[in-house]
């Protein structure tokens, strides 16, 4: 099974939080919610993320909207008006983990084809 | 106050028409002038934005507000009346009574008298800074808990969040414009939901269900379809429609927008604003009390229409947030396009040639006070995406610290690359990058009892 973009599975909104970003991640399917909270972990997307981000990462988890919230504690270059980083208010953070691949089951992505 | 009788039934249509200052005024506009509409709500105020006022404040005594929104209002003073629009608005940044006195004069301009205008203030604590230390106050940095003696002397504005109850108020004593300072963004929302339907400070449900109500709004078009990850499926971004919400006293609402406008309402596209600058969902701390933002359901209610029920909420803290700013040093920054074969190469020479010319002349900055992108090579997504054959790049650099005549040094060693480094170096429009003031920010808490928020109604 070839390794997929979670951009098939999930869309993105990203934003600053003080010297930080978050980025919320919405499963586009109930199935795909389900795997990306078994999958998507703090730490992958730590990982994932570790150019941008040098800080740790923190996970919450909103059933009810079918979303899963990254903080991302050091990833705009000291933040506000401090920065020096184009973007340095983290916009483009949510498009950046949009990129990660996984091995997303095929019954996943059954579930979010419209 | 009166209450009106008929109050469980009646539905209440109250917009956000500006995400931020600097967003478009054509979003208010179309607000009043497209569709019904009972208030709307402007947002303008960001976290730099007092500092700065603040500035304009201390040069020209009347000013230090945000005067777009007067322009605003000279636009639409005649429709807000006629069509009986209420506006609520935080445009009062640092000095809300000049906004007043200015809104007030292009009232009287219009002829248009007996217009009640009110004006929210107490946020400002600036004045106040040492006093409320003496009294025991610390004002430690919420995120990194150091103590403001750091930077008490530099520190050049300081504002509480204020709730949504003083516009309330406002609205009672019936102003048909509120004019007020720092606040939250919810409160734009909330305070005319507590008028209208009479909400008690401990109807915590109902309002979280205004603060969630607040949130999906407060970015204007971010809820309607703008910077929406399926972005092909928006149809007409260009005439994209602000958000309404359409409350009921129960606290449920439904989230719309202006038939015949573009952009979209949909489960996700309230989604996508609903996951905007998110902390821990469960908790999502306002004056006003503690909404979770785990606890309700969104449905498709027709076209364009999102239901939002059963939101949860719990008491209010005992401390307001209060956002300060402080000089943090100065920074410039610039660019120049590189045009290929080669590009990211002679990008990378041109980088290193200003720092190498800089330090010929003194000037040595750590890597903590440089910056270079290489735009085009996979900045935004860097060490995800990253390139090295563009056909051009935007070479982008900057740097940081507390010497201004260091920082300015920087920027009369960018443009000369165009004659003495590599070929196919262009773009220097703009003129040499110069120093500008980094604002600090430091977010701490206070304790609610030594804050007055007062309100006042004026006339025009």
């Amino acid at each position: 099974m070839p390794k997929q973009r979670i951009a098939q599975i999930a869309a993105a909104r990203s934003g600053d939080k003080g010297e930080g970003s978050n980025v919320g991640i919405m499963g586009r399917s109930r199935l795909a919610y389900a795997f990306l909270k078994e999958h998507l972990s703090a730490s992958v997307v730590r990982e994932h993320m570790s150019a941008i981000n040098s800080g740790a990462v923190e996970r919450f988890e909103a059933d009810n909207m079918l979303v899963l919230n990254f903080l991302l504690s050091d990833s705009l270059g000291g933040g506000g008006s401090a920065s020096l980083k184009t973007d340095a208010q983290g916009k483009t953070h949510g498009l950046a983990l949009l990129e990660l691949e996984l091995d997303i089951p095929q019954d996943v992505l059954d579930s979010v084809a419209s | 106050m009166t209450r009106a009788p008929e109050t469980a039934a009646k539905k209440v249509l109250i917009a956000n028409g500006q995400g931020f200052w600097g967003d478009s005024i054509l979003g208010p506009v179309r607000l009043v002038n497209e569709g019904p509409l009972d208030y709307l709500t402007l947002d303008y105020l960001a976290e730099v934005t007092m500092s700065i006022m603040q500035k304009l404040k201390i040069r020209r005594p009347e000013m230090g507000y945000a005067t777009d929104f007067v322009t605003l209002i000279a636009r639409v003073a005649e429709q807000l009346v006629e069509k009986d629009v209420k506006v609520i608005a935080n445009a009062g940044g640092v000095n809300p009574h000049a906004c007043k006195d200015a809104v007030l004069k292009v009232l009287a301009s219009k002829g248009l008298t007996g217009i009640k205008v009110a004006v929210v203030e107490g946020d400002d604590i600036l004045e106040q800074l040492d006093e409320l230390m003496a009294k025991g106050e610390r004002f430690e940095n919420m995120d990194t808990g150091e103590p403001l003696e750091r930077v008490r002397d530099t520190v050049t504005s300081a504002n509480v969040y204020l709730g949504a109850f003083p516009i309330a108020e406002a609205l009672d004593q019936g102003a048909r414009i509120v004019i007020t300072g720092r606040g939250t963004d919810p409160g734009l929302v909330i305070g005319p939901m507590i008028h209208e339907f009479g909400w008690a400070r401990e109807d915590y449900d109902k309002i979280a269900a205004g603060t969630v109500a607040g949130h999906i709004v407060e970015c204007g078009a971010q809820c309607t379809g703008g910077n929406y990850t399926d972005w092909r499926e928006v149809p007409n971004l260009a005439r994209i429609g602000y958000p309404i919400i359409e409350a009921v006293a129960d606290g449920s609402f439904v989230v719309t927008k202006h038939e015949g406008t573009g952009g979209m309402v949909t489960v996700p596209s309230v989604t996508h604003q609903l996951m905007y600058e998110m902390g821990d969902p469960a908790a999502y701390i306002t004056p006003d009390g503690v909404a979770d933002f785990t606890s309700f359901s969104l449905n498709d209610d027709g076209p364009d229409r999102v239901r939002v029920s059963g939101v949860k909420g719990a008491p209010p803290t005992p401390t307001y947030k209060v956002s300060m700013s402080y000089h943090d040093g100065w920074k410039a920054t610039g660019q120049l396009t590189i045009s290929g074969p080669d590009a990211l190469d002679k990008a990378r020479l041109c980088a290193e040639i200003v720092w190498e010319r800089l330090r010929m002349d003194g000037f040595e900055y750590s890597a903590d006070e440089r910056t270079v992108e290489f735009i085009g090579a996979g900045v935004c997504h860097a060490g995800i995406a990253e390139r090295d054959d563009a056909t051009e790049i935007v070479l982008r650099m900057g740097v940081k610290g507390s010497d201004r005549h260091k920082i300015n040094r920087f920027g009369p060693e960018l443009v000369p690359l165009v004659t003495s480094g590599p070929p196919g170096v262009t773009g220097f429009a703009g003129g040499r990058p110069k120093a500008t003031e980094i604002i600090g920010y430091w977010p701490a808490l206070l304790s609610k009892e030594l804050v007055a928020p007062r309100v006042t109604v004026y006339s025009s």
